[in-house]
């Protein structure tokens, strides 16, 4: 696999049409709103919304869970995690030597794993809808971030796939010399260090041809002007309200169930 | 139009005792230049490996940095004005495709360097496509810059530097990373480009030949500094004092080939054999080459060549026992295994390198330790059954064969191109492998590293060492004697010496 | 006139330690980015690593240390003031682009370990780059690290097992992120590939 991930296929065709920035905006609002709280309500609703909109994002429930298997992954062990070191008040569920599940402890996991589900799928959304460059035009001549490290980043980031494959290339010709792919931990180790090592000596050089470049093509001189106009739409005035919408019903579900507990308060 | 008043633009290029010492550094990297070169001109820039010409180039497009990257003597104008601050007049094309582009789409790119000059969104687009045009690179517009090939990558970074319409075009050893096909490609390229826009023009090439019949001068640095030689090209490539200096240093002059012993293989006992074999890069990647049936005895060589992108390296990365067949078979035979199985990608790392050492195209790739006695001792310190004393003997008579015995304490990193080359060469041949594969082994090499090659893989060959070469170099597998192996369409066919 | 020249052909000079030139912004990019596909190996270990650790979760803070490495060796190389914030949450940028299990959310996180890591370069007001800098660089970005993941994602582990994440993620962050990430700038400054920055003139500090 070669990984171009600057040139993503973008999914859906809606989404795909909204301003980077717009869609950005709706999730961390959400984002933000779950993280504000460790309650089953709000993330359960949250989570509930998101799944709704999933068709918007135009692939199939298995491709779906394919690219995030992870993250569900991720959501059990965390919401597992939770239940074994949570306070352990409530009725006991299940005893097993030092291992004590209680109900309290128990229902301090399910909202752990929802909360972590709902947190991850608006970077979900975001990822599969947006071409990185016309975030950072929009990053750029929207928020108007300075314009030398967003495009440095971007730049950066289109060497992401060739530092891959480089990777990959990097293990064979080691292993050529005779290191990798055996001996005991602490080797393995080492010889992950020194395979990392050797990826960002090779980083370095290539920026540094990089940065050649783009200062030969009159980078980073002062003012520029922009080939591509970021604009926004009324498409994205709807983006914006969707993320207000979940955010709100989210917060106000919770408040009313009386579940919301807002996370500086917690301890 | 348009085209006249480009041709008025040509930028006039001035230096006048000028060095350049790069931060850190002890000896400049070049020094005492004096140059005149008038609008128009075109240049081909020669010189030994270490005389500054890259360093000029740079100069010339106002990317050598500021008072703390280096120390700066003499002047170097373009028009009159320090060339930092007519950034843009000059357009500098570099030697990788890879580390030139900066953004993620054709058009992007090509609209970069004229949205850092500040041009307005209209004209920018037209700019594009007229560059595009020029450079003859018809793709979308929203094409994936990584999705070119090699060729197509330095024609895009040319049309990059045209949309800045500079009236200076610079060229950094343009061709040096391609295929002959991408080679042709540039070259057409540039000049028609240089035919319609009328710029003056700076090429460095370790290949003359490529360039010899498109510029007016040569202009020749000397290793300790100044100008060697200046003048037409049919008068300085045939000069015999200039071209027996030249040749000394290594660059590769038309007409002249280096002298490497002649060869003829007598192959001996099989080793390796593929019947059938599949390869992929990847455990889930997609197959690049099905079908290949090859084998490899002792005292012979095969070169694997073939467009780029073919899955050449693929093929010998299986070989070499790196990557795992994805189908068919790969055996090897008892004189090869001695006990070790069959599957080459089966063995241990101790159990390969002494049967098959690869030596990659990157050498840094492969360098594991900070120093170079470090790096050759490495592999045969790692043998079952190893003494110091045999080890030592072993390294100190290749580090000599190599000549590399006066950079024992030296770092790896910081050798140069030449020297990385024969290192990587050396800490394979350190173990005694009875196959030895190469990626690429020429590339970019001067040709004084090339003879020194091309002598040393006879010799192995002449030793009874059986050698794998993917290669784009005739000169080099003709050298050798080598059965090729051409692989193109996913397919790999022998080819029948003409 | 020599000098003159010089001066000509980039941005002022007089200001050298706090501007970023070019070469800074795209080099710290790049390491960035390595650093994250560097995480992306790492982390395809992470999944597995985490099962193995849920007999006891707090354990998991040993391993957090490779996240870390990105902003103190960017801070080491740049010697810029923002150079390890700008690396930590680019990196974490790069592994959300390659897809690993933590979304939006490691932007926030790869912020507030740089904040962590960058808050004692400031402290030495970018003029100190010593083991000792980039031990405690190391240790910032943990307690950043562990203070913060124990706030969003462990707040209802009970106090004891936060404290030992706390303990965990420190030391974690002090020997891989710290001395690893001093001892690789140390092995780049001999390779001559840093010749650019003052961290590759002045290694042996």
């Amino acid at each position: 696999m070669s990984v171009d991930v600057l040139t993503p296929q973008l999914t859906g065709r809606i989404l795909p049409r909204a301003n980077p920035l717009s869609k950005l905006f709706a999730a961390v609002l959400v984002t933000v709103v779950v993280m504000l709280s460790i309650d089953w309500v709000s993330a359960a609703v949250v989570l509930g919304s998101e799944l709704l909109l999933l068709p918007l994002l135009g692939i199939s429930a298995w491709q779906l869970l394919k690219r995030t298997w992870p993250l569900v992954l991720a959501a059990v062990v965390a919401g597992y995690g939770t239940a074994l070191l949570a306070e352990k008040t409530g009725a006991v569920l299940l005893e097993f030597g030092p291992v004590l599940f209680t109900q309290d402890s128990v229902n301090s996991g399910i909202a752990i794993g929802l909360r972590g589900l709902a947190i991850a799928l608006p970077g979900i959304f975001l990822l599969t809808t947006t071409d990185p460059t016309d975030l950072a035009d929009a990053l750029a001549q929207k928020l108007k971030m300075p314009h030398r490290f967003v495009l440095g980043a971007l730049a950066g980031l289109r060497l992401v796939g060739l530092l891959v494959d480089e990777w990959r290339t990097l293990g064979l010709a080691r292993h050529a010399r005779g290191v990798g792919f055996e001996g005991n931990p602490v080797a393995r180790l080492r010889n992950f260090l020194g395979q990392g090592f050797g990826l960002i000596v090779q980083a370095i050089r290539r920026a540094s041809r990089l940065a050649v470049a783009m200062e030969a093509r009159g980078f980073g001189a002062g003012d520029r002007t922009w080939a591509r106009e970021s604009t926004f739409t009324r498409l994205d005035l709807w983006v914006c309200l969707v993320g207000v919408l979940i955010a709100g019903t989210a917060v106000t579900a919770a408040v009313l169930a009386g579940t919301w507990n807002f996370l500086l308060d917690a301890s | 139009m348009a085209e006249h008043t480009r041709k008025r633009e040509a930028v006039s290029i001035a230096a006048r005792g000028w060095s350049w010492r790069h931060a850190g550094r002890k000896r400049p990297a070049v020094q005492d230049i004096d140059l005149v070169v008038q609008p128009g001109e075109r240049v081909l820039l020669l010189g030994a490996s270490g005389s500054g010409k890259s360093t000029l180039l740079h100069g010339l497009a106002g990317v050598l940095g500021d008072d703390g990257q280096g120390e700066e003597h003499g002047s170097l104008t373009l028009d009159g004005s320090p060339p930092g601050r007519v950034r843009g007049r000059a357009g500098l094309v570099l030697q990788d495709p890879d580390t030139q582009i900066v953004l993620a789409r054709v058009g992007d790119e090509v609209a970069f360097g004229a949205e850092n000059q500040s041009v307005p969104r209209a004209e920018i687009w037209e700019r594009v496509r007229q560059a595009l045009d020029d450079v003859g690179l018809d793709v979308p517009l929203d094409r994936s810059t990584t999705a070119l090939s090699g060729g197509q990558k330095q024609r895009l970074a040319l049309a990059a530097v045209l949309a800045m319409q500079p009236g200076l075009l610079l060229l950094d050893e343009p061709t040096a990373n391609l295929d002959p096909e991408g080679v042709l490609e540039v070259r057409d390229a540039v000049v028609r480009v240089l035919d319609r826009t009328g710029a003056t023009f700076v090429v460095v090439e370790h290949r003359v030949a490529v360039w010899a019949d498109v510029v007016d001068r040569v202009v020749v640095l000397a290793a300790d500094g100044g100008v060697l030689a200046d003048g037409p090209p049919e008068t300085v490539l045939t000069d015999s004092g200039t071209r027996a200096r030249l040749a000394e240093a290594g660059v590769w002059i038309p007409g002249h080939q280096p002298a490497v012993p002649g060869l003829l293989p007598s192959p001996g006992n099989p080793l390796l054999a593929a019947r059938g074999l599949s390869v992929a890069r990847t455990k889930r990647g997609p197959v690049v080459l099905d079908e290949v049936d090859v084998d490899l005895q002792a005292g012979s060589s095969l070169g694997i060549v073939g467009p780029n992108g073919g899955g050449k390296s693929t093929l010998a990365l299986t070989l070499a026992g790196l990557l795992p067949p994805r189908g068919g078979a790969l055996a090897a035979a008892p004189a090869l295994a001695r006990g070790a199985g069959t599957s080459p990608h089966g063995w241990k790392s101790a159990q390969l390198v002494t049967r098959i050492g690869t030596v990659f195209q990157e050498p840094e790739h492969q360098f594991l330790t900070h120093r170079v006695i470090d790096e050759l001792e490495f592999g045969p310190r790692r043998l079952e059954n190893s003494d110091e004393v045999t080890v030592r003997r072993r390294v100190d008579s290749i580090a000599e064969r190599l000549r590399l015995t006066s950079l024992l304490q030296a770092n790896p990193f910081t050798l140069s191109g030449g020297e990385k080359r024969r290192l990587s060469v050396a800490t394979m041949l350190a173990t005694n492998p009875d196959i030895l594969v190469l990626d690429e082994p020429t590339f970019g090499q001067d040709a004084n590293t090339w003879a020194e090659l091309v002598a040393l893989m006879a010799e192995l060959i002449q030793g009874g060492g059986s050698l794998v070469a993917v290669t784009h170099d005739q000169e080099f597998t003709e050298a050798l004697g080598s059965r090729l192996l051409r692989v193109a369409d996913s397919q790999a066919v022998p080819e029948v010496a003409p | 006139m020599a000098s003159s020249q010089a001066r000509t052909r980039n941005t002022p000079t007089y200001r050298p330690n706090y501007q970023w030139r070019v070469v800074d912004i795209v080099v710290a990019s790049v390491v960035a980015v390595a650093v994250g596909v560097v995480f992306f190996a790492w982390s395809a270990g992470y999944t597995g690593i985490s099962a193995i650790t849920s007999a006891f979760p707090p354990l998991a803070g040993l391993y957090t240390g490779g996240w870390l490495i990105a902003g103190v060796l960017g801070g080491l190389i740049i010697r810029k003031p923002g150079a390890a914030i700008y690396c930590e949450v680019l990196a974490a940028a790069v592994s959300a682009l390659l897809g690993t299990q933590f979304g939006l959310t490691t932007l926030l996180s790869g912020a507030i370990q740089g904040v962590g890591a960058e808050l004692i370069f400031l402290l030495f007001l970018y003029r100190k780059w010593n083991l000792g800098v980039a031990l405690l660089a190391g240790l910032g970005a943990g307690l950043a690290l562990a203070i913060s993941e124990n706030i969003l994602y462990n707040a209802l582990w009970a106090f004891e097992w936060q404290l030992m994440y706390v303990v965990f993620a420190s030391i974690s962050g002090v020997v891989i992120a710290g001395l690893v990430s001093w001892l690789a700038v140390r092995g780049l400054a001999k390779t001559g590939v840093l010749s650019a920055f003052a961290a590759g003139r002045t290694a042996d500090v």
